[in-house]
């Protein structure tokens, strides 16, 4: 029994980026935007966190410098698609091709830097309970953020006011325009919250998952958050639920090799590629759910009458 | 504040004039960003757009960087019409060159004539088919082509890795992850001696005519325009939207796995792990350069083959990173998307007109 503990410790910290970007998308999916580039915003967001970290020797600096530069990068985003009303798809692609080139470019200084992963935060006494103890109450402090960020999402989308704009706004843009509301401003911000989130998701990546930096290190976990908003049909609740359970399937195909499973390393390696495919297309067969809990404006261009 | 104005109809001049003004912005960017890193910005952009075809060994370069592309984007401008969301051309490109290759492999002490068409049929059949996951499972299952096309992406990137490095690694090599060199048989001839351009190159010719005489001659191609510019209209006429699905994505994944086979029966000669330098991606960019038309594709084609050129020499000569061109690539369809907005929108500057008449 001794091996399931760093077990669900790495499921764990396997999560946690998809859960942070993903949590961010769902904003943004719901007030009516369709954000492609979270891969290309997760990879800036990594590299600059890992590069302030180095310079300054701050995670906090880091994990700043990663939030703003996941915002800068959908503002960019935000610009194009909602100022100057741009394809979001296409934009989206562009986003991404944009922060694979972008990131490498800097992160050509820093391949092979060494780096400590964040200390976790020991909760004195109650952590040194066995099994429990390192599970629950010794993980890093973004660890316990990513599940209050998701539970806080929740919160705001069923139980506050800004919330429920937020959602008339990505259901019905006329009407929410017609009532008064400032549908682009608050598109804006969505966007922008997204891309702090990617951001975010993206330096836990390169500080705490694998403190590195490498080359396209995300390998697709931006698209698979994207299909986790999907899966989860736009709930908080369940995209936690989809967030740890593609971490299981990506720290089995790490686990299988060492437990004796004979398949090449390979076919284990596209097993979250081929997870997404599944599950995406289990929920998607199910139309009436996605219609009643997609946004229904969600990638349409929104023009105020004037 | 800055405002749209909705122009009465598509400018027209500004859907040729947009490229060329995200080409020039682009540009100024770059030199700005060479500046930054303490290069000067007129060398670097010579060394990067202008020395890699300034000899006729660099023009024929062009054009063996170019042929995938605008294979490639041939397809895809296709689907993009009828938003059909292809982004899995690397993935396609890949299985093309498993399936080709494959073939290639299994025959390798062949000196027959049918060998190399044989391959062709198989690359393309091999993309079409890694094509044709995405079409059935978004028109059988609703699941969405983007996010499902790119899963597939890396599972063909995959499985080729396993095959150079298990079955198919050359039983005669050092041990290296790459198959057996290709037989004579299945290689690509070289159409003009003393460069690398191949048999592909002049097909990407005939894919660019072909596609054009599909657009604007045939029904389908006459559906496509409509799907896309009217999906309302068109499912009123009874154009079905599933077939313009399957349509484009076997279509494009066809021509991705030809160019797939075109590369490893060309300039590569044998499979190996990594066989495109994100040619696939970069298509997306071609494309809509292109202004999703063959012929423009062409031209747009050749220009971001540039940016390959431009970008290996500058890590060369410049001690730049090879990610340079990826950032390039990136900024330059940021910029196109910018600049397409002026074909149906005027930009006006200051507050709303109506308001005391004042402009």
């Amino acid at each position: 029994m001794d091996w399931i503990v760093p077990l669900i410790l790495t499921v764990i910290t396997a999560s946690t980026p998809l859960l942070l970007a993903a949590t961010g998308e769902l904003i943004t999916e719901k007030s009516g935007v369709l954000n492609l580039g979270v891969e290309g915003m997760m990879l800036v967001g990594a590299i600059s966190g890992f590069a302030v970290t180095v310079s300054s020797g701050s995670a906090i600096l880091g994990i700043l410098a990663a939030i703003v530069a996941g915002m800068l990068m959908s503002l960019i985003f935000a610009f194009l698609t909602l100022t100057l009303m741009a394809n979001q798809v296409a934009t989206g692609l562009a986003l991404t091709i944009f922060g694979v080139g972008f990131s490498a470019l800097v992160g050509s200084g820093f391949v092979g830097f060494p780096l400590d992963p964040l200390p976790s935060l020991s909760i004195p006494v109650i952590s040194t309970i066995p099994v429990i103890g390192p599970i629950l109450f010794s993980q890093d402090f973004l660890v316990y953020a990513s599940i209050a960020i998701v539970i806080a999402t929740g919160w705001f989308l069923t139980r506050t006011r800004a919330g429920l704009i937020l959602k008339a706004v990505g259901d019905s843009h006329d009407s929410a325009h017609a009532i008064g509301y400032r549908v682009i401003r608050i598109r804006y911000m969505a966007t922008l919250f997204g891309g702090a989130m990617s951001g975010l998701g993206g330096a836990y990546l390169s500080l705490s998952y694998t403190p590195m930096w490498a080359e396209n290190m995300t390998a697709g976990r931006g698209w698979i958050a994207l299909a986790l908003v999907v899966f989860a049909t736009w709930r908080p609740g369940r995209l936690l639920a989809g967030a740890y359970m593609f971490g299981c399937i990506s720290v089995l195909q790490l686990h299988a090799q060492s437990a004796g499973v004979n398949v090449p390393s390979q076919f284990m390696s596209m097993l979250p590629y081929l997870a997404t495919v599944i599950v995406l297309v289990i929920i998607s067969s199910d139309y009436t759910k996605i219609r009643l809990n997609a946004p229904a404006c969600i990638g349409k261009a929104f023009r105020p009458a004037q | 504040m800055i405002r749209l104005e909705p122009r009465r109809s598509h400018s027209q001049a500004m859907v040729y004039l947009s490229p060329v003004l995200a080409i020039v912005m682009t540009l100024i960017v770059g030199g700005i960003i060479f500046a930054f890193m303490g290069k000067n910005p007129l060398e670097a952009l010579y060394t990067f757009f202008i020395l890699p075809i300034s000899d006729s060994y660099g023009v024929s370069e062009l054009f063996v960087k170019a042929t995938p592309l605008v294979i490639i984007a041939v397809g895809l401008a296709m689907g993009f019409r009828a938003n059909v969301w292809n982004i899995g051309a690397e993935g396609q490109l890949t299985m093309g060159a498993i399936f080709g290759g494959g073939l290639a492999l299994y025959f390798y002490d062949s000196q027959s004539v049918f060998l190399l068409p044989a391959m062709l049929v198989f690359g393309a059949i091999g993309g079409a088919l890694w094509g044709a996951i995405p079409a059935l499972l978004r028109t059988r299952f609703n699941a969405n082509e983007i996010l499902t096309s790119l899963m597939l992406t890396y599972v063909a990137t995959l499985f080729l890795s396993y095959l150079v490095h298990g079955p198919w690694r050359n039983p005669e090599g050092f041990n290296f992850p790459e198959s057996r060199p290709f037989p004579d048989a299945g290689l690509l001839p070289i159409i003009y001696d003393g460069t690398r351009v191949h048999l592909g190159t002049a097909i990407a010719v005939f894919v660019v005519i072909a596609g054009w005489l599909l657009l604007s001659k045939s029904l389908i191609g006459f559906q496509l325009r409509v799907v896309g510019k009217a999906p309302q209209a068109a499912r009123h006429v009874g154009f079905r939207q599933k077939r313009m699905v399957w349509f484009t994505l076997l279509l494009s994944g066809g021509l991705s796995g030809l160019a797939g086979l075109f590369e490893v029966a060309g300039p590569i000669g044998q499979l190996q792990p990594s066989i495109s330098p994100g040619y696939g991606f970069t298509a997306i960019i071609v494309a809509f350069l292109g202004r999703l038309h063959p012929v423009g594709v062409l031209f747009a084609g050749l220009i971001m083959a540039l940016t390959y050129l431009g970008g290996e020499l500058a890590q060369i000569s410049l001690g730049l990173p090879s990610a340079v061109t990826g950032l390039f690539q990136g900024i330059l369809l940021f910029f196109l998307l910018a600049c397409d907005v002026l074909t149906k929108y005027r930009i006006r500057v200051g507050s709303v007109a109506t308001k005391g008449g004042a402009v």
